[in-house]
C-alpha cells in the first residue's frame, strides 16, 4: 500500500530556465513584433497569447511550480509572522506582509513574486535569464503589482545589497546551482539580521534520482528531458550545515509530496523527494 | 474607496474575443461600480448570514461584496405574536451566529433552549431521548425565521465593503467559460453587473443552479408539512422538543415558551388540506389524537421489543425509558396555520469556474430532523474559512482548488446527513410489520448504546 502511494508522489521540480529558454524565445520575437511594429497581425498575436498564457497557465507545463504556492506561500507567511516580523494588527488581514522586504531568488517569470506582493510584501526578484523576466515584468505590469525584476545573479546582487532584506526566498533553485556555498553566503549577506530564509529543493537520494529525474522526465514527460542533474541535489543536512556556517540557524524543515494525479502538494515527514527549509539569520551577524 | 480591479480588466484586454458576450462582460468589468469581488444571490437566512459573515471577515476586509434580494425587504418589527416558522439551530449554527455577533439581537428578543429531545414510534413502544434527563445539555435552539433574518441583516448593514440591494430580480446569469472570465448578472430592469465569484443562495429552485446546469437530483415526498402556533393548557418547563413518527409522517413540537410550541406537522397533501379546513377546536383534537393516541399496533412487534428490553436491561444498558409526554393542547393561534410542500434535492456540483452554491440551493431534506437550514449555515462557515484561506494565501478569491476544498468537504458532511435522513423517512413511513419491528429494535439498540448517540449527536451538531 505505501508502496504504491510513493510511486504515486512524482516530483516534478522544475528547471525554470530551461523552459523558459524552450517556451519563450519564440514569444520574446513575436513580443517584439508586436511591439514595434504599428500594425498587429491577429495570428501572431493569438500565438503570443498562447505562449504567454503557458507560463501562467494554471494547468499548463508549469502547474507543479503553481500548485506548489499552496504550500511555500503559507511557508513564508507563518514562518515570518512565527518569527515576529509582522506587526500584529497585520496578521489575519489581506495583507499580513506589509511592508516585508522580500528577495526572490531564481524567480522566473513571477509565480511566486507576484503573490508574495498581493500579501503586501515589496518583492525584488532575481533571475539570470532576461527572456523569463520580460514575461514576469509585463504580467506584473497588467496585474498591477510593483516588483523589481533584476536580471543578476545574486552572488553579484548582494555586493550592494548588503542587510536589505526581511527574507530571502529560493524555491526550488539549489538544485540548479553548482556553488552552493558561495549561494547560499550571498543569500544571507542579502539579509538583516534576524532574517529569514525560506529553501525548497529536493533530496539527493535514489527516491528523488528514480521518480523526480527518471520518471519525471523519461516515463511521464511532467518535465522536459535534461531538466535536472542528479549530481548537484542536495541532502538537508548538508545544506543545514552549509546554512549554519553562513550565520543561519534551521527553524524547521519539512518534507514535501506531490501528488501528480491531482497537481496536489501536501507537507509530509518523508523529506526523501522534496523538502523545505527555514533558517534564521543570527541577530548579532 | 473601492480601486477598479486592473487586474481582471487588463487580463479580458489580453484575451482573444470569444463572441460579443466577452465585449459587453468585458466593457462591464470595467466600470468599478459594477463590478464586484464576490456577488451573493439571494438574501434569505443563508444568504445574508453568508453576506455578514464574508464582511466581517477581516481578510476579506478589501474585496467588494454585492448581496441581492429579489424582494423588497421589509422593515419589519418584531411583533408580539410568534411566528409559525421556527427553525432549529443546532450548536455550530449558534457558534456561527455567535461570531458574527448576530445572536446577541436574537438573545435581546426571543429564543427557546430545547434541553431535550424525545422521538418515538406510534406503532411500538420504542423510543430515543437525546440530552440529560436532568435538563442540563443544550441540543439545538429553536428561533423564528424572522427574528433570525432580522439579526443577520442588523450586523450585515454594519459591513463597510458590503452592499445589499434588494427589489433585485436577475433576469440571466452568464457564467464564465474561461479561466479568466468574470460572471456576468443582468437584473430585469436592465442593470447589468460582473464578479469573480457568484454565490448561489437563491433557495431550492436556484436560477443559479440551473445556469450552472448542475445534475440535480429530486423527487417530491408526496408529503406536505402543516405549521402552526400551538397553546397548551397549562404553564410547564417547555424545554423538550417532541417528535413522534406516525404512519403519515412525523409531527413535531418545538418549545417556543413556558405555554407555546411550534407545530410541524408532515402529512400527505389530502391530509393536509383537510386539517387547514377545520376548525380550530376540531384541529386541536385531531392533534391530540396525533399526539398522545393509540394506534393499532401488531402484537408481534410489542412482544419484541419488550423482549429486547430485557435483554438489554440484562447488560445494563440505558432502557430507562420514562418516557414523558407532553401536556394537552388548548388552543392554536389563530391563522397561524399553514401548510408547505416537502421534497427531497441534492446538486452533484456544489461548484463550477466562478460560482459556488450554498444552503437550499445545493441540498433540501425533510425536515424531520430538523437540519436543512444547519447544513446551509455550515456550508456559510465552509465557505467563509475557504475563501479567507484563498486570499491569505494570494490567491484569487475564484481559485478553483480553493472551492474545490468547499464542494468536497461540505458534500462530506451533507451527504452522508442527507442520507440518514432519507433513511429515517423511509423507515418510519411505513405500517409493514416487518419493517416497524426491525425500527423498533434498531431505536432501542440505538437508544442503549451511548457511543452510537454520541455520534448522531456530533454529526447534528456541526
Amino acid at each position: 500500500m505505501k508502496k504504491s502511494k510513493k510511486w504515486m508522489t512524482i516530483d516534478v521540480s522544475l528547471n525554470i530556465r530551461q523552459l523558459i529558454d524552450t517556451n519563450t524565445n519564440e514569444f520574446v520575437t513575436v513580443f517584439s513584433l508586436f511591439s514595434t511594429v504599428g500594425t498587429i497581425d491577429s495570428e501572431e498575436v493569438e500565438n503570443f497569447q498562447k505562449l504567454a498564457a503557458e507560463w501562467w497557465n494554471p494547468c499548463g507545463p508549469l502547474k507543479p511550480l503553481h500548485s506548489m504556492n499552496k504550500l511555500r506561500i503559507p511557508l513564508v507567511r507563518d514562518g515570518l509572522i512565527n518569527e515576529g516580523c509582522i506587526a500584529i494588527v497585520h496578521v489575519r488581514t489581506s495583507t499580513p506582509l506589509k511592508g516585508m522586504s522580500v528577495l526572490d531568488v531564481g524567480c522566473g517569470g513571477g509565480i511566486l513574486s507576484e503573490p508574495l506582493a498581493r500579501l503586501g510584501a515589496v518583492v525584488t526578484g532575481l533571475d539570470a535569464t532576461s527572456n523569463a523576466l520580460d514575461v514576469a515584468r509585463k504580467h506584473a505590469k497588467d496585474n498591477n503589482l510593483a516588483i523589481n525584476y533584476m536580471c543578476s545573479s545574486v552572488e553579484e546582487f548582494s555586493q550592494n545589497n548588503i542587510g536589505k532584506f526581511d527574507a530571502v526566498v529560493a524555491s526550488e533553485v539549489v538544485e540548479h546551482v553548482t556553488e552552493k556555498a558561495s549561494f547560499i553566503a550571498a543569500c544571507s549577506k542579502c539579509l538583516k539580521p534576524s532574517g529569514s530564509i525560506f529553501i525548497t529543493t529536493l533530496n539527493d537520494t535514489f527516491l528523488a534520482h528514480f521518480l523526480g529525474v527518471w520518471m519525471a522526465e523519461n516515463m511521464l514527460s511532467l518535465v522536459p528531458r535534461g531538466t535536472h542533474q542528479s549530481e548537484k541535489f542536495v541532502k538537508p543536512h548538508q545544506l543545514q550545515r552549509i546554512l549554519e556556517d553562513n550565520g543561519l540557524r534551521t527553524k524547521l524543515m519539512h518534507g514535501m509530496i506531490y501528488n501528480f494525479v491531482t497537481n496536489n502538494w501536501s507537507w509530509s515527514s518523508n523529506r526523501s523527494i522534496n523538502y523545505a527549509m527555514h533558517a534564521v539569520k543570527n541577530a548579532d551577524l | 474607496m473601492f480601486k477598479i480591479p486592473l487586474t481582471k480588466a487588463a487580463r479580458l484586454n489580453s484575451v482573444v474575443l470569444k463572441g460579443p458576450r466577452l465585449v459587453l462582460l468585458r466593457a462591464i468589468a470595467q466600470d468599478a461600480t459594477k463590478h464586484y469581488d464576490i456577488i451573493i444571490a439571494g438574501g434569505g437566512m443563508v444568504g445574508t448570514t453568508l453576506a455578514c459573515t464574508l464582511g466581517k471577515n477581516q481578510i476579506l476586509s478589501n474585496k467588494k461584496l454585492l448581496l441581492l434580494e429579489g424582494s423588497k425587504i421589509k422593515q419589519q418589527s418584531i411583533s408580539d405574536k410568534y411566528s409559525n416558522r421556527v427553525v432549529s439551530i443546532n450548536l455550530g449554527t449558534h457558534k456561527l451566529l455567535n461570531d458574527i455577533g448576530a445572536w446577541s439581537f436574537i438573545a435581546k428578543n426571543r429564543f427557546a433552549t430545547v434541553r431535550r429531545m424525545q422521538v418515538w414510534d406510534a406503532l411500538s413502544d420504542s423510543s430515543i431521548t437525546f440530552g440529560s434527563s436532568e435538563h442540563t445539555d443544550t441540543v439545538s435552539y429553536i428561533v423564528e425565521n424572522d427574528l433570525l433574518l432580522a439579526a443577520v441583516s442588523e450586523e450585515a448593514k454594519k459591513c463597510n465593503n458590503l452592499s445589499i440591494m434588494d427589489g433585485a430580480k436577475v433576469k440571466n446569469y452568464q457564467l464564465p467559460i474561461a479561466q479568466d472570465d468574470v460572471v456576468g448578472i443582468t437584473l430585469e430592469n436592465g442593470e447589468c453587473f460582473t464578479c469573480d465569484l457568484l454565490l448561489g443562495c437563491d433557495g431550492v429552485n436556484s436560477s443559479v443552479r440551473k445556469a450552472m446546469e448542475a445534475d440535480y437530483l429530486s423527487w417530491s415526498y408526496n408529503q406536505m408539512g402543516v405549521v402552526a402556533t400551538v397553546r397548551f393548557c397549562e404553564k410547564f418547563n417547555n424545554e423538550i422538543a417532541w417528535q413522534r413518527f406516525l404512519p403519515n409522517g412525523p409531527i413535531a413540537l418545538l418549545p417556543l415558551t413556558e405555554e407555546l410550541s411550534s407545530l410541524v406537522w408532515s402529512t400527505t397533501p389530502d391530509e393536509a388540506k383537510r386539517l387547514l379546513s377545520l376548525t380550530n377546536q376540531d384541529f386541536v383534537a385531531e392533534l391530540n389524537t396525533a399526539i398522545s393516541g393509540t394506534f393499532s399496533r401488531s402484537s408481534l412487534v410489542l412482544q419484541a421489543t419488550s423482549a429486547f428490553d430485557t435483554f438489554l436491561r440484562m447488560f445494563n444498558c440505558s432502557v430507562d425509558q420514562v418516557r414523558a409526554y407532553p401536556p394537552k393542547v388548548q388552543d392554536i393561534d389563530s391563522g397561524s396555520r399553514a401548510a408547505f410542500p416537502l421534497g427531497f434535492g441534492h446538486s452533484s456540483q456544489y461548484i463550477r469556474q466562478g460560482v459556488a452554491l450554498v444552503g437550499d440551493a445545493a441540498h433540501r431534506i425533510h425536515p424531520l430532523a430538523g437540519q436543512g437550514v444547519n447544513l446551509g449555515f455550515g456550508d456559510v462557515a465552509c465557505l467563509n474559512k475557504i475563501l479567507g484561506d484563498a486570499v491569505y494565501s494570494a490567491s484569487a478569491i475564484s481559485n478553483m482548488d480553493y472551492l474545490k476544498g468547499y464542494e468536497s468537504e461540505r458534500q462530506k458532511h451533507n451527504v452522508p446527513t442527507m442520507l440518514a435522513v432519507e433513511a429515517l423517512h423511509r423507515l418510519y413511513n411505513t405500517k409493514f410489520t416487518p419493517i416497524v419491528l426491525l425500527r423498533s429494535l434498531g431505536l432501542q439498540t440505538t437508544h442503549a448504546l451511548e457511543p452510537i448517540k454520541r455520534a448522531i449527536r456530533n454529526q447534528a451538531a456541526v
